[in-house]
């Protein structure tokens, strides 16, 4: 059982939830990587509702695959088709489906906090799939995954979270949740894009990219989220690549045994370069993996309803 | 909970061996040989007792089956009111296709555990026989499901619990039984 009804952030969880999550999801990855049946019965009969207001390929896909490999029943809305385009207000929408008797929201929105307004119209369990520049709590789930699937813990590992911070829900997510696991977090990023207050963050942060690498075993490239920017953050992208792109020479520089990870869709030739993403120590395509083991974990352990001890 | 004394031993370490020595002849005698068979144990108890089972036939026949694990957390007919973090995923080494199969559990009660633990193997392959050992079988069942191989049967009430102890688990070979009120939770 976990500490959360709903899962709308990773600053609610405990270290007793993380671990909960990442462990059953190395059950549900067994059955993704089988040859037979890549299905079991646990959420027959559950309605999950996918409500996605923001375009979203392998967050959508990912959930997709969980809800049915759990053989929930799944109902998919999304913003240019539901009835908000029409002007129905959010509560609206929520109570009209909550009205119909669904067990779960999955909520993807341009705006922060939207997951946090349908917990509010509706008794069913949410859960954030990204809200603006706020939260990503599956996604920091699944990179947790990753990682400790490489080290086989998390609690001392050094990761460098690299990029556009301040757009960045990823590493909104990400940074608490590898303190809460014992992980040393540092911020990296060119001035403009610095989070405003690290101190929320508890930990440090720098714009010197190349004097921290060498410490690392994790060097963790957000994308640059272009679509999200006011003004001209920086000046070219080429230029960016230069000063904050994970290269070959930078690669070079980091641990033997260190790893990369990127949440994807990379910009090749900005944040990355091609030889780096697609090189043996990417673990870019096993993040992907990992989502969808990691995001039928929560769905089991939070429609998995009360505890009351028998187990016989 | 308070963890009270149990209110009778029903089975001890000698009464055990000879169980699992009688078990493993009954499963070679009915499959004729231990080619083609495999011992999947139920999590968690029965995983223990496929490893002790397999040992067994290797004695007498020289080769030991191969044993794997099945979690069948993921079919269970309860997952509303019962719900744990799941270690233990399911394991077995080998093709479950065509090969005569023996779930091993250790009690043997409602028979909900077995219904899953069927169809979570159904979801793995399409074995040729699926055959039921347990260390001891209860009663009350709820459904029409029956051991092939029974180490001991307890006419039991509901108000009891009936626990199987494993040297390699809990340090000594016995089957006891507790009210369930005062049972120790495992």
């Amino acid at each position: 059982m976990l500490s959360v009804k709903h899962l709308l952030d990773t600053t609610s969880l405990t270290a007793d939830d993380i671990t909960q999550i990442l462990d059953t999801a190395r059950s549900f990855a067994e059955i993704n990587a089988r040859k037979g049946i890549k299905k079991v019965p646990a959420l027959r009969g559950r309605t999950i509702v996918n409500l996605f207001l923001e375009p979203s390929t392998r967050t959508r896909s990912s959930f997709e695959l969980a809800e049915k490999r759990l053989s929930a029943d799944t109902l998919n809305m999304g913003g240019s088709t539901s009835s908000v385009v029409k002007g129905e207000s959010l509560a609206d929408t929520i109570q009209t489906i909550d009205a119909m008797n669904v067990d779960m929201f999955v909520v993807r929105a341009r705006l922060a906090g939207t997951p946090k307004k349908v917990t509010e119209n509706t008794d069913a369990i949410v859960i954030n799939a990204g809200d603006g520049k706020h939260q990503h709590p599956t996604q920091a789930m699944l990179d947790l995954y990753t990682i400790r699937e490489h080290f086989g813990h998390l609690d001392g590992l050094n990761v460098a979270i690299v990029g556009d911070l301040a757009h960045s829900r990823v590493c909104g997510s990400l940074a608490p949740a590898l303190t809460t696991m014992g992980a040393n977090v540092t911020l990296v990023g060119p001035p403009t894009f610095l989070v405003d207050d690290p101190t929320y963050y508890r930990c440090p942060q720098t714009s010197d990219f190349d004097s921290i690498l060498a410490d690392m075993d994790v060097v963790y490239m957000l994308r640059v989220q272009l679509e999200r920017m006011e003004g001209a953050a920086i000046p070219s992208k080429r230029e960016y690549n230069h000063l904050y792109g994970l290269d070959v020479r930078r690669m070079s520089m980091m641990k033997d045994d260190a790893i990369i990870c990127h949440p994807g869709p990379m910009n090749r030739g900005m944040e990355i370069n091609t030889e780096v993403a697609d090189c043996a120590r990417s673990r870019i395509l096993e993040q992907v993996t990992a989502g969808v083991a990691t995001r039928m974990a929560e769905m089991y352990l939070l429609l998995g309803g009360e505890n009351d001890g028998v187990s016989n | 909970m308070e963890t009270l004394e149990p209110k009778a031993t029903i089975m001890d370490s000698s009464a055990m061996r000879r169980a699992f020595t009688r078990i493993a002849h009954e499963i070679l005698e009915r499959n004729e040989g231990a080619a083609g068979l495999g011992i999947v144990g139920i999590v968690s108890r029965g995983v223990p007792l496929a490893e002790i089972l397999s040992k067994q036939i290797g004695e007498i026949e020289g080769v030991c089956p191969p044993v794997g694990k099945l979690d069948i957390s993921f079919y269970r007919d309860d997952i509303a009111r019962s719900i744990a973090p799941v270690l233990h995923a399911t394991n077995i080494p080998f093709t479950i296709d065509d090969r005569d199969i023996v779930l091993v559990d250790d009690v043997l009660y409602t028979g909900r555990t077995v219904r899953s633990a069927l169809d979570a193997l159904m979801d793995l392959g399409r074995p040729k026989s699926v055959q039921l050992a347990v260390m001891v079988d209860r009663g009350h069942r709820e459904l029409p499901i029956r051991a092939d191989y029974v180490g001991k049967n307890v006419p039991s009430s509901r108000s009891e619990a009936v626990r199987v102890h494993l040297k390699e688990v809990d340090g000594e070979n016995s089957v006891t039984i507790w009210d369930r009120n005062t049972r120790k939770r495992g």
